[in-house]
């Protein structure tokens, strides 16, 4: 996961910013690691690295990890997004930065 | 009614309605024309990002890699949606509180250099026109089989359809017309989907019927089923794959990353009239290309029961008509290798290399195909896989009306990106080249006019490729992911989510990552094939995925040389501030 964590760069952001869009900011980056987590657990963890093992489950007749791999990581996907919209207007709100 | 007059009718509504809708959205100015005037309403341009990816090769040739590759198949699934995860999240909104009209805009202003504009203008143009190309093709194929025209005619149709709305609507003409282009895409996908899945599994829901059992009364699984059928005939099992972990896993990034760069993908979030707009945008785009990807997997796994059902161990004089239709457009070829005049469908080549059609027949009544047959392989069929989607209608022997629809679809989904393309192309030419950097003086009306032009000739120069495609264009469409991963994505994504990334290790990233995938990725599939086995590629990860390798190298080389060079200027850095927050959107940057 080399590229979606972003090079910390919180030193040189110092005295540039308002304390306000700091906080924001911060909240965003923490909302955004968190749900880059889930887009790769779903994606590379369960549909690729471990599919092997996941596949011993099943469901309907879908083996669990080609589920993953070819349904189930799409609609995460999906998900992920919505949940993103929701929470970034309920932020941009709470530090009354909304467009 | 006859199929053909059917195929007529529905292919020339669609074009009619799509020319009504360019002469009612005909742009003005050249924000009308770069941005559709940045009002577009996010639902709109979901629906028209969705039209806009969703390429030929998406709806005619997705399910068929499926059927062929099954598991081995998830790269294009999870990586072709898996991006849109990273366009709303790390991109689009920034990109559109920027509020500038190209991606080049983005780069040359935030790395405060016309040097890191021309730079990204050539990623740009490289990655749009090879994809153009194979969009072309699609055309091509779609014309050819369906309309009775030669591919010479069918292109200079599909070209002339899409000067009439990207010429004169630009942007704005192109958002409309895509959205009439995703409606048709998607129902001429779906209804065929509905159809063969309650044939074959007695639920139309296709994501529901491939996890259910086969209605021929053998209570076995569809996937069950298929993996029974094909390791009895020599294939692996469908629910296996044969590439390495390293490289899915690489080729999935490199597709995901890529999809994030791709400038004729990124340019539709800047028509949107907000920032949070952007990222609703995304979340309808991936919802409108979910609908088709998760329904292709589906198509792909009935379509590979169907052909084995109806192609294998029947003889070739029983061999249905679209069998022969598709054999008759030389896509389709039969060896009758054991002379027992039944065909044989079975792992591996039925012989060396793609079909040589003789003059007349064999014995086995089939068109002669003289190649040197594969003695390895009992296998006596020759299908492209292409066909799977096309031929879908006909394998099910659905109503005529739908093998219209479908044939209308293709013609959608390869016109749609093919304007988005050019639509990029001409931007980059008039507004980052001529306005932004060769000719600052041209007026509004002199940059609409050189849009026009440049769009004109990027018509033109698309359609040669499509007519009289050279060899290298099927083999070199892990270009466009495997640049815009390593060179576009990373320069955009540090431009953002950091400040010290300046101009000096924006263009040292975007070099090295440039040369060293455009490097591999040439070594492999032109100048060397022979040696494209996975012995030989670096880490077993091959031209398709390297893109992941030539985007960490970017990474690395861009933080390397900015920390040794000078600090980025106070205005830039005000900038990156602006653009993290999304209040103000709309208001145009200060070049």
């Amino acid at each position: 996961m080399v590229d979606e964590t972003p090079p910390d760069s919180s030193q040189a952001d110092e005295g540039e910013t308002n304390a306000t869009e700091n906080a924001y900011w911060r909240d965003n980056l923490r909302l955004l690691l968190t749900l880059m987590s889930i887009w790769f657990v779903v994606s590379f963890g369960a549909g690729i690295l471990f599919r092997d093992w996941l596949d011993q489950f099943s469901l309907g007749g879908y083996p669990l990890g080609f589920w993953f791999a070819q349904q189930g990581s799409i609609y995460i996907f999906m998900a992920l997004i919505l949940y993103y919209v929701v929470k970034m207007r309920s932020l941009e709100r709470k530090y009354d930065l909304d467009d | 009614m006859e199929t053909q007059t059917l195929i007529y009718i529905f292919v020339g509504l669609s074009f009619a309605m799509y020319i009504g809708i360019a002469i009612w959205s005909r742009a003005g100015s050249t924000k009308e024309f770069y941005v559709a005037g940045g009002g577009v309403n996010p639902v709109v341009n979901g629906m028209a990002t969705a039209a806009d990816w969703m390429s030929a090769a998406s709806f005619i040739s997705m399910a068929g890699l499926i059927a062929f590759l099954g598991y081995d198949a998830s790269v294009y699934l999870m990586g072709w949606t898996g991006g849109y995860v990273l366009l709303a999240l790390l991109l689009a909104p920034y990109l559109r509180k920027f509020g500038q009209f190209t991606v080049p805009d983005f780069i040359g202003t935030r790395y405060y250099s016309k040097t890191a504009r021309v730079v990204a203008v050539i990623c740009l143009i490289f990655i749009s026109f090879t994809y153009i190309a194979g969009q072309m093709r699609g055309v091509g194929i779609v014309f050819s089989r369906f309309l009775d025209v030669s591919i010479f005619w069918g292109v200079i149709i599909g070209m002339g359809i899409v000067f009439i709305y990207a010429v004169l609507g630009g942007m704005k003409g192109i958002t409309y017309t895509q959205v009439a282009q995703y409606c048709v895409l998607i129902f001429a996908y779906m209804v065929p989907a509905f159809f063969l899945s309650f044939m074959i599994t007695g639920n139309p829901i296709p994501q529901l019927g491939l996890g259910s059992q086969v209605n021929d009364g053998s209570g076995l699984y569809v996937l069950e089923k298929l993996n029974l059928v094909l390791t009895d005939l020599g294939f692996g099992q469908y629910t296996d794959g044969s590439k390495s972990m390293i490289d899915v896993f690489c080729i999935t990034l490199a597709l995901m990353v890529g999809t994030a760069g791709l400038p004729h993908v990124i340019v539709r979030f800047f028509t949107v009239p907000k920032a949070s707009d952007a990222r609703k945008s995304a979340g309808w785009a991936l919802l409108f290309i979910a609908l088709l990807y998760t329904t292709a997997p589906a198509v792909g796994a009935f379509a590979r029961i169907n052909f084995i059902d109806t192609v294998n161990e029947t003889s070739y004089a029983q061999a249905p008509d679209w069998f022969k239709n598709w054999e008759s457009n030389d896509l389709i070829a039969f060896q009758d290798k054991n002379n027992d005049g039944v065909m044989q469908y079975r792992s591996g080549d039925a012989f060396e290399g793609a079909p040589v059609f003789a003059e007349g027949t064999a014995a086995s009544g089939a068109r002669e195909v003289t190649n040197t047959p594969n003695a390895d392989s009992e296998n006596e069929v020759y299908v492209d896989r292409d066909i799977m989607v096309l031929a879908n209608p006909e394998i099910g022997n659905l109503p005529g009306w739908v093998i219209a629809l479908v044939a209308a679809g293709g013609l959608a989904a390869a016109l749609s990106t093919a304007a988005g393309l050019l639509l990029v192309i001409s931007s980059s030419i008039s507004h980052d080249l001529l306005k932004s950097t060769f000719r600052p003086n041209i007026s509004e009306k002199g940059e609409l006019l050189a849009a026009r032009l440049a769009a004109t000739a990027a018509i033109i120069v698309a359609g040669y490729l499509g007519i009289y495609p050279p060899g290298w264009v099927a083999q070199v469409v892990a270009f466009a992911f495997g640049l815009a991963a390593a060179s576009l994505f990373p320069a955009i994504f540090m431009g953002i989510f950091t400040k010290f990334m300046n101009r000096e290790g924006a263009i040292a990233g975007m070099v090295t990552g440039l040369a060293f995938t455009f490097g591999y990725i040439f070594y492999f599939k032109l100048a060397n094939p022979e040696a494209n086995v996975a012995e030989n590629w670096l880490l077993g990860i091959s031209p398709e995925g390297i893109g992941v390798v030539g985007m960490v190298l970017h990474f690395i080389v861009a933080i390397v040389v900015a920390k040794m060079t000078a600090r980025t200027p106070m205005d830039v850095r005000r900038l990156v501030d602006s653009i993290r927050v999304p209040r103000g959107a709309g208001e145009a940057h200060a070049h």
